[in-house]
């Protein structure tokens, strides 16, 4: 890379960041996916193979759900403004684990029968609410490119993908209507989660804290 | 990073050499323990410890043919709560758990209530191997060779009265041996010790056993040692594991299911492919440790495939009512 002026460094710093960070957290992301297949090859999936695959894709959803979700409260706490280019990322991760989270419902544990399926998801309150969460990533997933963003324009982009919150309400929820009975995994994945809605929530309420007084004045 | 370490990360050999470990420990200690006693010779058990091959057992001419599950799945995918909620927590955290000595007190509407050491009823109790059906109420199943004698042959000892009724089956509570049973946010939420009930005439079924061993060895601890109940017909949870009370009742026994949530789990409980439970159908199972990643689940039966032998004993019954 040549560096002409003083803009070259950071275009370094993007190089850097485009062809180095990128691809391997990009390989980081697919280490859990790597492991699930290596067990299955070593036939280590246990008893109920097709529990243990439903349930590992499950969780690395919730992970990378609350990853995305960290990302903002990170930059804001560090003041590292980098994280938010990493944020898509882990949000389309979100969406590939749930992808396999489903997949491995319809096909492993269903058989592909579209009509059992179609009862779980009318009768079962945890399967309903996954499910809704499921589609409700589509969205977000198919509108992350940059030209989507120019498409549909910035704010109403966001406005969209604010249902990450919810969708993040969800997946706990699915999680805690599955537990028959012990429910300290769900809660620690809802603590976390509390945290991160929490802290835009403070983020929130003091913008508007602050827009309040000139609001008042002008109405005057 | 959001990594939870998870049981099933820990390799099986770590599991074994621990337990061994910690065991010549407490065999060390409860040898000392005899020996400045003076009764070292009345503690080698009648009864073994789990793994222990058991003897003179009779073969039951109604077993199933269908394949048994192997043991390494009977023995190391165990829903036990007092060990633990995952599945895997059984067989790590009941290695050390104290079968003998044992006793089950056999007590309530009886004319003869009686303690039993548990040496003592395997020297009543001709055995048997029985190889049944195994319906979890999370829809999968397994085929078990167990061993045992009909509780049956135990409460016609005791001899019930006329206000018997029922049949109320305890757990051992004792949180300093079962991790699961301490209190704390981190419990199981489960109101313990453990409980289930049986109708009388369920409890005098001829195919309801007291099991003693699995795959011809003395029970491991994670599947229920050293006594537990086998009920075929009914959903897992029912068949009670490492009992230590028996008493029979005049009114129907407030289970420790139905007291955690009354809407999904009835008294009854019976495998009934038309009843779902709120969060799984029951109209099909997974067959562990035998069927395919890819193969289709196969048909639930009514009353798990003992329709024949159980069926008159709900005679007018609305199954959907009393599930």
């Amino acid at each position: 890379m040549y560096r002409q002026d003083a803009g070259g460094i950071v275009l370094d710093k993007n190089r850097k960041i485009s062809w180095l960070i990128k691809p391997a957290l990009f390989a980081l992301a697919l280490v859990p996916l790597a492991i699930l297949i290596h067990r299955g090859i070593d036939n280590d999936l246990g008893a109920n193979p097709v529990e243990t695959i439903n349930r590992f894709t499950g969780d690395w959803v919730l992970r990378f759900l609350l990853i995305t979700l960290a990302i903002t409260p990170l930059r804001r706490l560090s003041g590292w403004n980098v994280l938010l280019r990493f944020r898509r990322m882990a949000g389309l991760f979100a969406f590939f684990y749930v992808s396999l989270h489903f997949l491995s419902y319809a096909w492993l544990d269903q058989s592909f029968v579209l009509a059992d399926i179609g009862k779980d998801v009318a009768k079962r309150p945890y399967i309903t609410v996954g499910f809704a969460c499921f589609l409700m990533l589509m969205p977000l997933a198919a509108t992350s490119t940059q030209g989507m963003i120019r498409r549909l324009g910035a704010r109403r982009w966001q406005r969209l993908h604010r249902l990450v919150y919810l969708i993040g309400i969800g997946g706990i929820v699915h999680f805690l209507w599955l537990v028959k009975s012990d429910i300290t995994q769900p809660l620690i994945y809802g603590a976390i989660l509390a945290l991160l809605l929490g802290f835009r929530l403070r983020d929130w309420a003091r913008s508007r804290a602050a827009r309040a007084p000139v609001v008042a004045e002008t109405a005057r | 990073m959001f990594v939870i370490r998870k049981p099933t990360d820990v390799k099986s050999s770590e599991i074994t050499s621990v337990a061994v470990y910690r065991d010549r420990r407490r065999f060390l200690r409860e040898a000392v323990a005899a020996a400045t006693a003076g009764v070292a010779a009345s503690l080698l058990p009648a009864v073994g410890e789990a793994g222990q091959k058991l003897l003179n057992v009779q073969r039951w001419p109604y077993s199933t043919d269908e394949k048994p599950t192997p043991i390494a799945s009977v023995t190391g995918y165990n829903n036990f709560y007092e060990f633990g909620t995952d599945k895997s927590d059984p067989v790590r955290y009941a290695q050390n758990f104290r079968t003998f000595p044992w006793t089950m007190i056999v007590e309530g509407e009886v004319k003869k209530p009686a303690a039993y050491h548990i040496e003592d009823l395997l020297k009543h109790h001709p055995l048997q191997e029985r190889i049944y059906r195994l319906r979890c109420v999370e829809a999968w199943s397994m085929v078990v060779p167990w061993v045992g004698f009909p509780l049956r042959d135990l409460l016609q000892r005791v001899a019930p009265n006329s206000r018997a009724k029922y049949v109320e089956f305890t757990t051992l509570y004792d949180p300093g041996q079962m991790p699961g049973q301490r209190p704390g946010l981190l419990g199981s939420g489960l109101d313990w010790p453990y409980v289930e009930g049986l109708r009388l005439d369920e409890a005098m079924h001829p195919l309801t056993l007291l099991a003693v061993g699995l795959y011809g060895e003395v029970l491991p601890n994670q599947n229920g040692a050293p006594i537990r109940l086998v009920v075929p017909w009914k959903y897992g949870f029912k068949s009670i594991k490492s009992i230590v009370k028996i008493r029979l009742v005049e009114k129907q026994p407030l289970t420790t299911w139905m007291k955690a949530s009354p809407r999904e789990y009835g008294f009854y409980s019976n495998v009934n492919p038309n009843v779902d439970h709120p969060r799984w159908s029951q109209a099909s199972e997974r067959r562990i440790g035998e069927d395919a990643l890819f193969s289709p689940k196969r048909k639930t039966l009514m009353f798990n495939g003992y329709a024949d032998q159980v069926a008159s004993l709900y005679g007018g019954m609305d199954l959907k009512k009393y599930f």
